[in-house]
């Protein structure tokens, strides 16, 4: 389930910074004139990776007033779409794929993991308040199962162990580096490619 | 198995790079011009005679969906608008397109849009591929630097700008319709239709709607011929697709292989066969979730395109092939395709919005073994219910599948689910009707 309650501690105030302006005055730029109000996605975005990656009520009419529309507007699409979070989540933020696909091949696992080494609950943050986990609905890397975001990297073909020193990597203040777990590149087979083999021989 | 040299994705792991130089070394962007220059008639029929159809789901005639589009501009601009919300559980070739080939996928939007009237191009990811969102922005930086699309792309005197605009996360806006709302900055519930989106669409507009594979098969359709592409496959089911092979299997993996290839070929040679070997397969999910799955002794024989899919009472769907053997308990996996549907159901539509919630509830009930025998009915019931009574089609999405495990595996859930209620008077009660208030009167 996405983060959709609302935060008790809201900030006083919030405003775009300068990188932030300049990236929502772009997209603005991208619909037609008058049409600006298609960028209400965009800006949220743009609001939760300014603020540490959570949206905060002030940033909703903020981005109202930015864009001309009724506040009530910003607040539906912030509370529809499932990527936007409206209570504070870890630094780094890992979202593990459960629907069917990863599920045949271990998620539940990595749950288990996610549990025993970050928190007992989902969205709750770890004893040193760096990361949190979800549970997510299918993140369309199915081939690269059991897989997880953190952030806005993938992390695929993952098992406990692996997801254990991935833990571990961030707690020791490193990043774990995206991509598959298992040696492979991107979506081939493993060890059993029979197809355009002129190409990865050249 | 399909020659290489008819593979349209020649990058589709990363072999050799997806920057623009690599891509010219593929053949992309070779003779664009010259396709432009005969004109739309030509492309749209070359398009029709190639007989390709929508690689997104629902297999709709692509050459066809062009010609709907008006044939002059009015007063109102046309727009073409690439569906990349890929989320559909099983499938994740679009990923690959984005991320390795974005300049087919750009060579096919200027074609595209050509052949439809349209100057503008918005292609929606969805908000998880933030990074694949960005691979294609670089490319979509390197193809206006070359003056490959914007004013007067290619000389053509035709222009076309590319945005992207990204998702955030709602199953649903994969829908055309909902995805146009998303689009203009509303929450993502589908539309009514009539009015089609080709000739009322984003902002009020005619809009032309592709999925991205489709747009990106376009270029090289139009290169080697529509001959070329129709005599792969057989009639009405043409060309070439991207599988994607996941779940059970020894070597999940994504493969365009030629339309009608056969399931078997695909999971043994491609994906390295059933874990356990093919006498332990339980079931497949032939074109993503929402695809009705089909046992082993179907799988034995089955061809995968669009028709040979619906003779067997499924789908091709996205060509997500999800692989179940039998180390799995089928009705938890159906169950837990059930809660997806129940979480990403936008709430528009009463059935879907309550029912999917009651499949979800009453599969797991039935994986538990808590349920009774002739609830397996009444949940067949419901899946009636919600199909076809809906604005879009989530709601054939939702039930087909928990329609396909009840017709291949009634045996298994009733097997499991001998609970007999201590009431046994009443038992006609309607499902609607609260069980509980009449079951104090028999307690």
């Amino acid at each position: 389930m996405s983060i959709k309650k609302i935060h008790k501690e809201q900030p006083e105030t919030f405003k775009f910074n300068d990188k932030s302006m300049e990236a929502a005055n772009k997209i603005v730029s991208n619909y037609p004139d008058g049409k600006q109000q298609s960028a209400v996605m965009a800006l949220l975005y743009i609001a939760q990776r300014q603020n540490d990656n959570w949206i905060p009520l002030k940033a909703m009419k903020y981005i109202a007033k930015f864009l001309d529309m009724p506040y009530i507007k910003v607040y539906e699409v912030a509370t529809f779409y499932s990527m936007y979070n409206l209570s504070p989540v870890g630094k780094y933020f890992f979202q593990v794929c459960t629907t069917t696909p990863c599920m045949l091949r271990g998620a539940y696992d990595l749950v288990k993991v996610c549990k025993n080494k970050i928190s007992e609950k989902e969205n709750v943050l770890s004893d040193d308040g760096k990361i949190s986990w979800m549970e997510v609905e299918c993140l369309g890397a199915c081939v690269n199962a059991p897989m997880m975001q953190i952030n806005e990297d993938y992390y695929e073909d993952l098992n406990d162990k692996k997801l254990e020193e991935i833990i571990e990597t961030i707690y020791q203040n490193k990043i774990p580096k995206p991509g598959s777990y298992s040696g492979r590149i991107n979506t081939e087979p493993v060890n059993n490619r029979k197809t355009l083999l002129g190409n990865k021989n050249a | 198995m399909l020659k290489d040299e008819d593979r349209i994705f020649q990058n589709l792991y990363n072999d050799s790079g997806a920057d623009l130089e690599s891509a010219k070394l593929r053949n992309d962007w070779t003779g664009t011009k010259e396709i432009l220059e005969k004109g739309r008639e030509w492309i749209i029929n070359e398009v029709k005679s190639s007989e390709l159809r929508g690689r997104g789901g629902a297999g709709f005639p692509t050459g066809l969906k062009w010609s709907f589009a008006p044939k002059e501009v009015g007063s109102r601009p046309h727009y073409l608008v690439i569906n990349a919300d890929e989320s559909e559980p099983g499938t994740c070739k679009d990923r690959d397109i984005l991320r390795f080939e974005p300049h087919k996928l750009i060579e096919g939007c200027l074609i595209a849009s050509y052949a439809v009237n349209a100057n503008k191009c918005y292609i929606y990811i969805r908000g998880e591929y933030f990074n694949e969102g960005q691979k294609l922005q670089t490319a979509i930086d390197e193809a206006y630097k070359n003056n490959l699309i914007g004013k007067n792309a290619l000389n053509s005197r035709w222009d076309l700008d590319i945005y992207i605009h990204y998702g955030a996360g709602a199953y649903i806006c994969g829908e055309e319709t909902a995805l146009l709302e998303s689009l203009e900055g509303k929450k993502g519930q589908p539309r009514l239709k009539p009015p089609f989106p080709a000739l009322i669409g984003l902002y009020g507009c005619p809009t032309i709607i592709n999925n991205v594979e489709t747009v990106a098969a376009v270029p090289t359709i139009l290169r080697r011929g529509a001959k070329w592409f129709s005599s792969l496959g057989r009639a009405k089911n043409t060309g070439t697709k991207i599988y994607c092979i996941s779940g059970n299997v020894n070597n999940p993996c994504n493969v365009e292989e030629e339309m009608g290839v056969s399931l078997k070929e695909l999971i043994e040679t491609h994906a390295g066969g059933v874990v356990g070997g093919w006498d332990n397969l339980k079931a497949v999910i032939p074109g993503g979730s929402s695809m009705p799955m089909l046992p082993k002794e179907i799988c034995d024989n089955m061809k995968m395109d669009f028709d040979a899919c619906v003779e067997n009472k499924t789908g091709l769907g996205t060509a997500g092939i999800v692989v179940i053997n039998n180390d799995q308990d089928i009705i938890k996996c159906m169950a837990r395709i059930a809660r997806f549907y129940k979480h990403e159901s936008c709430g528009q539509c009463t059935p879907c919005r309550e029912g999917s919630g009651w499949m979800w509830r009453m599969l797991e009930r039935m994986a538990a073994g808590e349920a009774t025998p002739d609830e397996v009915d009444m949940l067949f019931d419901v899946t009636k219910q919600i199909e076809g009574h809906t604005i879009c089609a989530f709601g054939e999405g939702s039930s087909w599948p928990v329609q396909g495990l009840i017709r291949h595996f009634k045996d298994e859930i009733l097997e499991r689910n001998k609970f007999d209620p201590v009431v046994k008077k009443n038992k006609n009660i309607p499902y609607l009707v609260d069980q509980h208030l009449l079951e104090k009167e028999n307690a």
